[in-house]
């Protein structure tokens, strides 16, 4: 789960890491409020969950109270489209205004896990204030990683190398450790997988300044951190995500694919997408309905999918072991009937119980085709495509 | 890996589904000597199968050596430093959804121990020509061979199974080493175990978007196997940025990429099966 800019920085201030003053408000008025409260020149930011907002004109630097209040005017209840989001983009709700700090150069920092260290990365370069994927492409040599250790946390003078390299003002070393191992801290304690602090700015007082902070939680850390999870903001969501999701559906949307997927399992799913881009049509979403799957569940799976409008054919792709395939097909029977819904539904489905499956759909009015296995649903989709167009 | 005709396995976590894959197991032929069970100590499983209260005690009355965890995930990292504790050679971990620092305090405790854990979110392990199946592979799918499969899905490892078998071939061993970022046995391990073993011919491999795994099995296996290998990639048309299911397939750096992966996995010299649906296909093709 991501956590919007303005709960990161609260939460990090528990950790006593402090970012410039600033406020949230909702309406042009409270922008313009908080602009005059704040001294007039601030930088006011959209809250949203994607980065790249500054380029698609979600931050300005505003000079007066006024002009925070027109970009307000502009932005607030609109989507924003970054490089990041969708083809339909977030919607802005809230603004964060916050005073204005002069800039003399960006760090770059965050903490990650790191697969192959098997433990917490710090991340650090001295080009700050870009993306991180664009500074690995541009400039990899700037770019310092260190692991932490599980007992020992970050190593003094690994941190001391680091301090040196990226030309922290020796006024600001102690500042620069305490922020990492209380960054490190946060880091632990609320399970999270990302934080980031981009930029971390020099200010004009040679003082290290968080400006902008991210942070994304462990999904699986749910049953033990409720409370940062209660600060879930359903509106950044893709509204059928957040549907699938209080259903313990895996779903993904895809743009602009005609063919909605039904799978249990991740990887069959993914692989499901793969082989419908190569029959000519193009997947409408990733789906993964999961091992123990229930009637209920499916049926809620499939109204997600018809809900699509650019579905043209369903392909179910089941590969029972845990799951039972005639349970799924009442599933799919049911929910069919009450949503009319008429469009040829391709079928393979295999594993425990999957005979009484075909009978199920074989008895069933629904525009059904059965095939053999994965390959085999792919040229039978391939050919009623070819036969529509 | 360890599996042999000595093979006795343990169970933690015998809930629902915990029960029907131990049914499951039994039915196919492994041999399951104890359950463990913090309340249930002196009760029988299916009226044979004797409940102890910690896998430490279990391992000292039936010299169990593997053990397979279905305990829910805020109490699997529990169940995993457990089994380590009690020494058991094999840890397989089935769950699915545990915290990733949670595996990262458990690889740590790990280091230096005689353990061997795979997974978690894995459908473990089912070995054909020995009747063994540790976690939820259908038996009834796999074939008596000399195919080393490993994986890092769960049902797409029954499609490649499925695969073979109709190909015309059989598995030695399938490895389902999971879809979590932290994991432990890795492509690198089970690749080292095929080319090592005498009853396994040729490796098919199932990897997906995500991590950098699959490029560290290449530059692996260009120096070390020399078994002929069979792969695919998983995920050539999902975006970026997003989780499919799996905790580990995400996309978020150019690595992460199926492109990525097929290249340097093709650089190595292995097969690739272009279309996850001919896979078997593809095996067929290099004998």
């Amino acid at each position: 789960m991501n956590l919007h800019e303005y709960q990161a920085r609260d939460l990090l201030k528990k950790y006593n890491i402090n970012f410039p003053v600033g406020e949230i408000g909702i309406t042009p008025q409270e922008i313009f409020d908080i602009s005059k409260k704040l001294g007039g020149e601030v930088v006011v930011k959209a809250q949203i969950h994607s980065g790249g907002r500054g380029k698609a004109g979600g931050v300005k630097l505003c000079s007066n109270p006024i002009e925070a209040k027109n970009f307000a005017n502009n932005l607030l209840g609109k989507k924003i489209v970054t490089n990041q989001t969708d083809s339909e983009g977030v919607i802005v709700e809230k603004l964060l205004v916050t005073k204005k700090t002069i800039i003399s150069r960006e760090i770059y920092l965050s903490i990650v896990i790191d697969p192959d260290f098997e433990s917490p990365v710090l991340i650090a370069s001295s080009e700050g204030g870009t993306e991180i994927e664009k500074m690995a492409e541009e400039t990899p040599d700037k770019i310092t990683k260190i692991p932490f250790d599980p007992v020992l946390g970050a190593k003094p003078y690994e941190l001391r190398k680091l301090i040196s390299k990226l030309e922290i003002p020796k006024d600001s070393a102690r500042d620069f450790n305490l922020l990492v191992n209380n960054l490190y801290r946060a880091f632990i304690e609320t399970d999270s997988t990302l934080i980031e602090i981009n930029p971390l700015i020099i200010d004009d007082n040679e003082k290290i300044v968080p400006l902008d902070c991210k942070i994304n939680l462990d999904d699986d850390s749910y049953f033990r951190q409720k409370e940062l999870f209660s600060l879930r903001d359903k509106n950044q969501e893709n509204p059928i995500e957040t549907r699938a999701k209080d259903f313990d559906l895996a779903y993904v949307k895809l743009d602009k694919g005609n063919v909605g997927c039904l799978v249990n399992g991740a990887g069959l799913a993914m692989a499901t997408m793969d082989v419908t881009t190569k029959s000519g049509c193009f997947p409408a979403n990733f789906l993964d309905v999961g091992g123990s799957t229930d009637k209920e569940k499916i049926k809620e799976a499939f109204r997600i999918l018809v809900s699509d409008e650019n579905v043209e054919y369903l392909l179910i792709n089941l590969f029972a072991g845990i799951a039972r395939a005639d349970l799924i097909a009442k599933g799919v029977v049911e929910a069919a009937e009450e949503t009319s819904f008429k469009l040829p539904i391709i079928v393979s489905m295999r594993g425990t119980n999957s005979e009484e499956g075909f009978d199920i759909l074989n008895n069933s009015k629904l525009n059904i085709h059965i095939a053999k296995d994965l390959g085999h649903a792919a040229s039978l989709l391939s050919e009623i495509n070819k036969a529509n167009k | 890996m360890i599996l042999d005709s000595n093979t006795k396995v343990l169970i933690q976590g015998l809930g629902k589904d915990g029960s029907f894959q131990a049914q499951k197991a039994i039915e196919y032929g492994t041999n399951i000597v104890a359950c463990v069970h913090p309340n249930k100590k002196g009760l029988l499983f299916e009226n044979k199968i004797p409940y102890f209260e910690t896998a430490k005690d279990a391992v000292k009355k039936t010299r169990a050596n593997v053990g397979v965890i279905y305990v829910p995930a805020p109490f699997a990292m529990d169940a995993i430093i457990e089994q380590v504790d009690a020494n058991l050679e094999l840890i397989v971990c089935i769950t699915e959804g545990i915290p990733v620092h949670d595996m990262i305090k458990v690889k740590n405790y790990m280091k230096g121990k005689k353990s061997r854990l795979i997974g978690p979110n894995c459908p473990g392990i089912i070995a054909p020509n020995l009747k063994i199946k540790i976690g939820i592979i259908p038996g009834n799918i796999c074939k008596e061979g000399d195919v080393g499969l490993v994986s890092r899905s769960g049902t797409l490892t029954y499609e490649a199974i499925s695969q073979i078998g109709e190909a015309g071939f059989g598995q030695s061993l399938c490895i389902g080493i999971g879809g979590d970022p932290i994991h432990g046995t890795s492509f690198i391990d089970a690749l080292s175990y095929f080319e090592q073993d005498k009853n396994t011919k040729s490796i098919v491999l199932i990897g997906e978007i995500g991590g950098t795994k699959e490029q560290q099995a290449a530059e692996y296996i260009k120096t070390h196997i020399s078994k002929p290998i069979v792969f695919t990639i998983a995920g050539t048309t999902a975006p970026k940025g997003k989780r499919m299911g799996h905790a580990g397939a995400v996309i978020s750096g150019r690595m992460g990429l199926a492109s990525e992966k097929i290249k340097a996995l093709k650089e190595a010299g292995a097969h690739h099966s272009d279309d996850p649906s001919k896979i078997g296909e593809t095996l067929k093709n290099i004998f």
